[in-house]
Order: structure tokens, then sequence, then C-alpha cells
């Protein structure tokens, strides 16, 4: 590790350890790590935004001539009367655009990943010859009664609320299974940054040693 | 006489990659002119396309029955009697009410329910003159978020007590913007933190640090993997669906209301045509199952 990797992996180590101050109490090194990834990240985006969504977006194609992109630009323009008490009411077009093309968009797409696909894929056999069978008639008791669930048009009574409780105790299952394996990543996450503390530790140690017997930085 | 030995040297290989080279191109075929062009429509997804139809034709007859007055019954959902109470501690309290949209933008589906909810919360607070803090993580939503807030003051009649600052834009890269988050809840220390949207990993840091500060925390996404955080750390929690009922519940707005009820009715008949082709599938019938599958 040369002299400019040790002092970057140095406030990389630093500000791991302001955020980890947090588990204590709300420090002023949580603070002021908070308030830098914050501000850093909100310009950045607005670099990244630049670079990534203006000018590939805009720039180019205006410059190759296709004009259709002026529609967007007016669009985006008009997000800037918000700053007019006046004029304010324009930036509502822009809004209702965005958000009626975003939801126009997804419906198909919700309709085809996350009804069409689990549905398809829940029409399973059934049976009791083997165990595959077996647990296909799980899966279908549990899909049916978590969809009764999710129905708003009845109160939660009689069998009907029975079918319901089977439902979320079917999702609850089902949340337990998800949590355990979401903290599993989580604690890897957290190996990985406590490897990353010891392995500079020992960089930043030997460099030390380097540098007070020899007088060399690398 | 050197550079003849590398002629003679090379000749064999450059015969072998003529023959190798000749021989590839003989073993493909030469296919037919193909022009590629923009097609508006995908045969393939017809099935996507007939249940999307019918699915609005339920929407608009209930929409239609909604504005006529008809009576449209929606059960109690607990996590929205918890906003309620949640509001009213606040008061008690003299402390500020927290509400998160969430990180992603005005095209996602969770994003535009958690508006409405905020709307209606706005309507709330402003009743009890309760700050109602939204820190944001897109600079979209933001303005979405301001015009929510201040229409539900408006329908308040307590125009004047909206205050701009209070809907703050803070990072648009998420795990700044979970600190950020952390650091409101920790500072401003409010009384209610209402979570409604779509949350990925950054859910449990927020949900976590808002039950270490005390604060009634009612939660709703439809993000099935951050769903067991907000039901370990909340209150309550609003699950999947329910996030959409809820919008369509506090806001009793007839085109909400007729969504819901229209989903209620797709819900039923998925779940018979679910039974229908089990049944077929047990049968070793597969055509029924092959025409909902979507390549």
């Amino acid at each position: 590790m040369g002299t400019e990797e040790i002092i970057w992996n140095g406030v990389a180590a630093f500000l791991v350890l302001c955020i980890y101050t947090f588990l204590y109490k709300d420090t002023p090194l949580y603070k002021f790590a908070e308030h830098l990834v914050v501000g850093v990240s909100a310009g950045y985006f607005a670099v990244i935004l630049y670079y990534n969504g203006f000018v590939p977006k805009l720039i180019t194609p205006l410059k190759q001539g296709q004009w259709v992109y002026i529609i967007p630009a007016i669009l985006g323009m008009m997000m800037w009367t918000r700053f007019s008490k006046k004029w304010s009411w324009l930036s509502r077009f822009s809004l209702a655009f965005y958000i009626g093309s975003g939801t126009g968009f997804a419906i198909p797409l919700y309709m085809q990943n996350y009804v069409l696909r689990q549905f398809s894929s829940s029409m399973l056999p059934m049976g009791f010859s083997s165990w595959a069978l077996f647990c296909n008639i799980l899966i279908i008791i549990g899909v049916l009664s978590a969809l009764v669930y999710f129905f708003f048009s009845k109160e939660h009574t009689g069998i009907f609320g029975g079918t319901a409780k089977i439902g979320i105790w079917t999702l609850m299952i089902g949340f337990g299974a998800g949590f355990g394996l979401t903290v599993m990543g989580r604690i890897s996450l957290l190996a990985e940054r406590v490897v990353f503390l010891r392995e500079y530790l020992l960089e930043l140690k030997y460099y030390l040693y380097l540098l007070f017997k020899y007088g060399l930085p690398l | 006489m050197k550079k003849l030995c590398w002629k003679i040297l090379l000749l064999p290989l450059f015969i072998y990659f003529i023959f190798f080279s000749y021989s590839l191109a003989s073993e493909t075929e030469t296919s037919a002119e193909i022009i590629s062009a923009t097609q508006w429509f995908n045969p393939q997804r017809i099935n996507v396309f007939i249940i999307l139809i019918v699915f609005f034709a339920f929407v608009l007859y209930f929409i239609q029955k909604a504005k006529k007055g008809g009576s449209l019954f929606v059960r109690r959902i607990a996590g929205l009697d918890a906003i309620e109470d949640a509001v009213g501690r606040a008061t008690e309290m003299g402390k500020p009410i927290l509400y998160i949209s969430g990180i992603e933008d005005m095209d996602n589906l969770q994003t535009v329910a958690s508006m409405i909810i905020l709307g209606n919360v706005a309507e709330m607070v402003a009743a009890y003159d309760v700050p109602l803090l939204v820190p944001v993580c897109l600079p979209f939503v933001v303005t979405v978020a301001e015009e929510a807030v201040k229409q539900g003051y408006a329908k308040a009649g307590r125009p004047e007590a909206y205050n701009r600052d209070n809907v703050r834009y803070l990072t648009s890269e998420q795990f700044a913007y979970a600190a950020g988050v952390n650091g409101i809840m920790l500072r401003e220390k409010p009384a209610a933190n209402f979570m409604f949207g779509s949350f990925y990993a950054e859910s449990l840091l927020m949900a976590e640090t808002g039950l270490s500060t005390g604060a009634i925390q009612v939660a709703g996404t439809a993000n099935i993997h951050q769903l067991p955080f907000f039901v370990v750390a909340c209150d309550f929690t609003l699950i999947g669906e329910e996030l959409f009922a809820a919008s369509a519940y506090l806001s009793r707005e007839p085109k909400l209301l007729g969504s819901l009820k229209a989903s209620d009715l797709a819900k039923f008949l998925i779940m018979v045509m679910l039974v229908l082709g089990v049944l077929l599938e047990t049968f070793g019938i597969t055509k029924f199952t092959s025409w909902f599958f979507v390549q």
C-alpha cells in the first residue's frame, strides 16, 4: 500500500468508525460523517445527472438535429416555474406527464411480472402420490388463503376470517424466512467491513514500521 | 534464401486458414434478408392485453358506481386507525411527525400511493398544528410531496399553516438518505414515524432507529423483501396491497375506491381460475395454464 492509499483508506476507515459510533448514541462524529455523506452524495448525484441524463438525452440528440427532444426540455424547464408563485401551476403539466407516463408503463409490467407469472407458476398439479405433489397442495392453500387476506370488500369474520388468518400465517412464515436470509446478508456486510478495518490496521502498522525504520515512505 | 524459407513455412498455414475459413462458411446457410422494424404490438403478450382490458373494464364499472354514490364497502385496516392515534399522540407531546415516502421516483406506483396517503396525513396534521417533516430522496418527489402537503393543509382549511421548509430534499443516494433520516429521527425526536412507499435495504436502518427513539411507527410497502423488517420494528405494518387500499380508504376518492373494488373482483376471478388450473393440471391438461404463461 502506497502513501496515497494509506491516506485515503485511512479516511474511509475513520468514516466507518464515525458511523459505528451511532451504536453508542448520536455522537458529533456520526453527525460529521452523516453530513459529509449526505452533502457529497447530493453533489455527486447532480453531476451524474448532468453527464448521464442531460448531455446524452438532450444536448447530444439536439446537436444531431432530433428536435423532438425539445418537448421534454420544455417540460423540464416548466418545473423551474415552481420558484414563481404566479407561474408555479405550469409545473403541474410536467408532473402530470411524468406520473401518467410512469404509471402507464408500470401497470402492464406489474400485471405481467407480479400477477401473470406468479399465477401461471401457481397452477401446479397436486396429489398424495409423491412429496412434491403434496407440497403443491400446501402452496395452493397458501396462495388462496393469502389472497383471501387481501380482500377488502368483506370483513374478516367467520370462515372467511379463519382463511384470512391462515393467509397471514403463511405470509409471516415467508417473512421469517426472508428476514433470516437478509440478516445473513447483513452479517456478511459487517464481516466485510471488519476485514477492511483489520487489513487497514495491519497495512498501516507495516507502513509505519518501514517509515520509522528506514525513513522511506512507499 | 531466408525469405524463401519463411515463405515455405508460412504457405501451409496460409492454405490451412483458407480452407478452414471456407469450411466454416460452407457450414452455414445464408438466410433470407431480414429487416427489423418497430412494432406497436407484441402478439406473444396477447394474454396480458386481454387481462388488462378485462381489469380496466372492472375499474371503470366500479368508478362509475362510486361516482353515482353506490355503496362500496371497504373493511377497516388496523394500521390506518394507528395513523390517527399517532397524530393525536404527537399533538399531546408537542413533537413533530415524520413522513418518509421511500426511495423510488414518481413512476413507481407505491410512491404514487404514498403521496395520496401523505395528502391525507397532512390534512389530519393541519387540524392539530403539529409540524409534519417530509425528508425526500428524489428531486421530482419533492415537488409532488410539496403539492400533496399543501393541498392537505388547504383541505383542512389552514393553508397558512403550511411550511414549505418541512418538505426537504436530502440526497438521492440510498444510504446517505438513510443516514440523513436517522439524523432527523435522533435530533428532532418525532412522536410518530410514517414510512409508506418503496423501500429497499435502508428500511431496517430507519425503522430500527425510529424504534430506539420510542416513536409510534406505521409502515407500508409492497416490496416483499423489506416487509419482514417493518413487521419486526414497527407498531403497524401495511402489507403489500394494503398500502394501495390505504390510499383509497383514507381519501374515499371514487377513482381509487373503484380500482380497489375492481382489484377485489379480479382477485376473486384469479382464485377461481387458479382452482380450475390446478384441477386441469392434476388431470394432465396443460393448455389452460400455458395460456397465462408470459414469455
